[in-house]
């Protein structure tokens, strides 16, 4: 029964997705809506999950006196003082005339969100910059045909990205090599590849949808296969 | 001063690029640290010159302007903001850009996200945007000119739901005025009141979504702005149609200025994107320098 | 025909007013905003604007009816633009207006903008009839900043009644192929039922799970097992978890440890499951501990900084990257081989593909992660819907060929059977 209701509700939701793709008479137009209604709910309300277990888990951490303790504490500072922040922003916005939501310009929370949240995050983001570079120096090298042509592809894309290298052979020709063969490869070569690849994916989904629908693939709901 | 110190300094890492090259054929790889610091630097000191480069405008980006020009004032344009603070640096400029021509043009703009921090992002973008003296001087309103409808979680759900009506989805705005009391949205029930969607995206729920849960089954016009990873993935369905026009990256977001005649932030960051592709070029070079002459050294050796 | 005198005159009249009010009108913009020291103009300009000369023509030939393929509650309206609407700023927009009975009264459904030539309806009720009246208007600001409008007259069209349909006709050809596709794959999973040898190429990415998950074992080091960073409602996310009960169980076998950080509650919620029934599957229920499955946050960059963090200190022998990766993807695997870790990638995000090949030493690309599940329980019924689903690629690939047969020869543009309406 723990599994089969489980099973029973994809089949139901599967189904009806599909079906209301197709005919958008009610009932089936408007249940697609009730059951994004319903995920969004869902999700909302799974938020609470994520965050009680990070606090246990770190909680436990300190208690046992793991070596990430430290760690732990950040956490558990952080989660509590800005959720502390956002609920006296919210709270105080409310009497004020109008209301100020804690999100808005000006607000307590608004300063963690853009000088602290905002340039923590950045700063992972630009670590892309880094890696690619090291990815790049260590991964393309030109082992074989096929690896050489990717280091030429590679090289006019990232050449052809940005003006210098257009710019450095203006003197030879005013013709944008660089640009031009930038672009004719990410028109043509790219997105025939992109195509092939996205074909495949969506087959690759309907093919597992269809498992989990047909009640095939269970391991995800802790079920075995079959 | 700063700036030509900077350009000192810049010629000075290009000359030790030169030795790094000389190193590597003699023997000794570079280790990924080093590569790091070159990143560091080819990114940092450009910033510091306060230069522009000449930019050509490609297709996709004119395809993106010419669409927007067709449109009249007046125009409902509904901008998705689906990104957070990480991608800011490259879709912050076009958004910036979009909305100080959205608003010299009399669009009307309604903005919602499917990221929780972007109608956060689009709230900076217009105080930005309302700093161009004649956006100032329009004395803009919001509710009537534009408003911001806020975040929804659901992802892709959330569009489908729009399908069929906004205020499902949105019952009031970040203000918590409802809906039906918004001048803006009077006689704004789904996609087919408004006349061109815009999404600022840097992943999922994004442009993939609004392409397939929005412009397939709603119909409506799509135009994107996409950070660099993402966009190669999206040529597809700009090749299709399905896509007006896409601003891929921050050389999308300078030319998407260029084509505005905008001077913004994508057009001054574009040096350090221009300086880092020079040195990941150059160290891809050293790396297959250091590639050959192990390989010769093991040959050598086997013989 | 004859001209009577006082006819003459009245049109002389007409045309006159209407020249005054054109001027007027053309003069207005400055005249609006110099308001303050031309109160006199203004009036003329009130005055003007009384006389029915200056409003616009009105919208032709408009036409309306049911919007097709959707659930009802909307009428489509179209027009050809007014003879005024031509670019010299005669018309500002279009009203739409809206009436149950042929003779009124009329109740406004919506503006459109000038250039516009459709309006979609939206609120109407199938269990009634509507008239509905284009009429093109001329809007400016009075002396005192009011706005103004002038109306075009405009005929009354209809009756219309909308309605919800059955069938959307614009995806007929994607039912077909869906049909097509969904039939080979349930035809080949019945044969596989009943004993049908199913052949499935060698996947390298998957053959080496067992050796990723051994070394981990010999060094005496962890496994890391990321499922992305989207939640349950991605089939990545569906077919990760999957994978990791497969994971899991070579893991309760070889007694290592497997640590899952999520980073959506869900998934928490389902990888936890999916462990809890891979180790008992292995009769090690005990085995498990709460901390090998654990939520970190559902930002995107705090998680790759935490995972990196993890990586850093624990230096695990083995990373598994399974699921719907993005821009954090290379920030993790290059940590991850900055530590030596032997590290197994699948993801259906194409962007992140080149990452994943640089960096790690396996990569699943693209639908291999769907089909990783079935390979590795090698279970007839999930290996038999890989081989449907490889005959829904040979519909590709042949609608591909004679698609662009036919476009070549210029016969017929085999897209548009799949354009969006």
């Amino acid at each position: 029964m723990r599994r089969q209701i489980p099973i029973l509700i994809t089949t139901i939701a599967g189904l009806v997705f599909a079906i209301s793709y197709f005919i958008p008479h009610d009932p089936f137009g408007e249940s697609e809506s009730i059951f994004g209604d319903w995920i969004t709910i869902v999700q909302a309300f799974a938020v609470w999950l994520g965050a009680l277990n990070l606090l246990k888990i770190s909680f436990e951490k300190i208690s046992s006196k793991s070596a990430d303790r430290h760690y732990a504490a950040i956490i558990i500072v952080s989660l509590i003082g800005t959720l502390a922040v956002g609920f006296y922003d919210g709270y105080s916005g409310m009497a004020q005339d109008p209301q100020v939501s804690f999100r808005d310009p000006g607000t307590n929370f608004d300063w963690l969100y853009r000088f602290i949240y905002t340039p923590l995050s950045a700063t992972m983001f630009s670590m892309l910059a880094f890696f690619v570079a090291s990815a790049s120096y260590r991964a393309f090298r030109a082992r074989n045909v096929q690896a050489t042509l990717l280091l030429i592809a590679g090289f006019f894309v990232m050449g052809g990205r940005v003006p210098l290298f257009d710019m450095m052979i203006s003197p030879i020709t005013d013709f944008p090599v660089f640009s031009w063969f930038a672009d004719w490869i990410m028109t043509y070569p790219n997105t025939a590849g992109q195509r092939a690849i996205m074909i495949g994916i969506a087959l690759g989904i309907m093919s597992s949808s269809l498992r989990i629908i047909l009640g095939i693939e269970r391991s995800h709901i802790g079920g075995g296969s079959g | 001063m700063l700036s030509t110190i900077a350009m000192i300094l810049s010629a000075i890492v290009g000359l030790s690029l030169i030795y790094l090259l000389i190193r590597t054929i003699q023997g000794h790889p570079v280790e990924r640290r080093i590569v790091f610091v070159y990143i560091g630097l080819a990114v940092v000191l450009p910033l510091l010159m306060n230069k522009t480069l000449p930019l050509p405008v490609t297709k996709d980006v004119r395809k993106l302007y010419d669409r927007l020009e067709q449109l009249q004032p007046g125009s409902k344009v509904l901008c998705a903001f689906d990104y957070d603070p990480p991608s800011a640096p490259e879709l912050q400029p076009m958004a910036v850009a979009f909305l100080k021509y959205a608003f010299k043009k009399d669009f009307k703009i309604i903005i919602m996200g499917l990221w929780p921090q972007g109608p956060q992002q689009a709230q900076q973008a217009i105080e930005e945007a309302m700093l161009d003296p004649i956006i100032a001087g329009k004395n803009l309103v919001q509710g009537e000119d534009w408003v911001n409808l806020g975040f929804q979680s659901g992802n892709e759900f959330v569009i489908q739901s729009m399908g069929t009506e906004f205020k499902r989805m949105f019952p009031k705005d970040n203000r918590r005025i409802p809906y039906e009391d918004i001048p803006l949205l009077q006689n704004v029930v789904n996609f087919s009141n408004v006349d061109f969607v815009m999404n600022f995206s840097a992943g999922k729920p994004g442009t993939y979504e609004w392409v397939q849960f929005g412009v397939d089954r709603f119909g409506f016009e799509l135009g994107a702005g996409n950070t660099a990873v993402q966009a190669p993935m999206m040529y597809p369905y700009l090749r299709a149609g399905q896509l007006k026009g896409l601003l891929g990256g921050m050389i999308g977001a300078a030319e998407f200025e260029k084509v505005l005649n905008e001077k913004g932030k994508a057009s001054t960051f574009l040096l350090a994107q221009t300086f880092a592709h020079a040195t990941v070029i150059i160290f891809i070079i050293i790396g297959n320098l250091a590639f050959f002459a192990s390989r010769k050294k093991k040959t050598a050796g086997a013989r | 025909m004859r001209l009577s005198s006082p006819n003459l005159t009245h049109n002389c009249l007409k045309i006159a007013l209407f020249t005054l009010s054109l001027l007027l009108i053309s003069l207005n913009a400055p005249l609006a905003q110099d308001a303050e020291t031309a109160p006199d103009t203004a009036v003329t300009i009130e005055q003007a604007v009384d006389s029915a000369n200056v409003a616009p023509l009105p919208a032709v030939n408009v036409m309306v009816a049911d919007l097709p393929n959707d659930k009802g509650g909307a009428v489509l309206v179209s027009w050809e633009l007014s003879p005024d609407d031509d670019g010299n700023g005669k018309v500002s927009g279009y009203l739409v207006q809206r009436s149950e009975s042929k003779d009124g009264p009329f109740e406004t459904a919506g503006n459109a903008v000038r250039g516009a030539t459709k309006f979609t309806d939206n609120k109407t009720d199938d269990d009634k009839v509507y008239f509905y009246k284009v009429a093109a208007y001329f809007e400016y600001l009075d002396a005192a900043e009011e706005k103004i409008r002038i109306t075009s007259a405009a005929t009354v069209t209809g009756p219309v009644q909308s309605s919800a349909q059955w069938f959307n006709m614009n995806r007929l050809y994607v039912l077909l192929f869906m049909l097509f596709v969904a039939g080979a794959i349930i035809f080949y999973i019945e044969k596989a039922k009943k004993g049908d040898e199913i052949y499935i190429r060698k996947i390298a990415g998957i053959d080496a799970v067992d050796e990723a998950v051994g070394r981990a074992t010999e060094m005496g080091k962890k496994i890391f097992y990321i499922p992305g960073i989207q939640d349950m409602n991605d089939v990545q996310t569906i077919a990760s978890i999957a994978i990791l009960g497969r994971v899991a169980q070579m893991a309760a076998e070889y007694d290592t440890w497997l640590e899952v950080p999520v980073s959506k509650s869900m998934v928490l919620v389902t990888a936890r499951e999916a462990m809890k029934e891979a180790y008992t599957k292995v009769g090690r229920p005990d085995a498990l501990q709460d901390a090998q499955v654990h939520y970190l946050t559902d930002d995107q960059f705090g998680y790759a900084a935490a995972i990196d963090g993890m990586i850093v200190r624990e230096k695990p022998a083995t990373i598994f990257y399974m699921g719907a990766f993005f821009a954090e993807s290379l920030i993790l695997a290059e940590t991850g081989n900055s530590v030596g870790a032997i590290q197994i990638a699948g993801t259906a995000q194409p962007a992140q593909l080149p990452f994943f090949v640089a960096a790690c030493d396996y990569t699943l690309i693209g639908e291999e992660l769907f089909a990783a599940s079935a390979y590795l329980s090698r279970e007839p019924r999930q290996l038999g819907s890989l081989k449907g689903q490889d005959m829904g690629k040979g519909l590709f690939i042949l609608c591909i060929i004679v698609g662009v047969i036919l476009a070549t020869l210029n016969v017929w543009d085999m897209s548009v059977i799949f354009a969006s309406k």
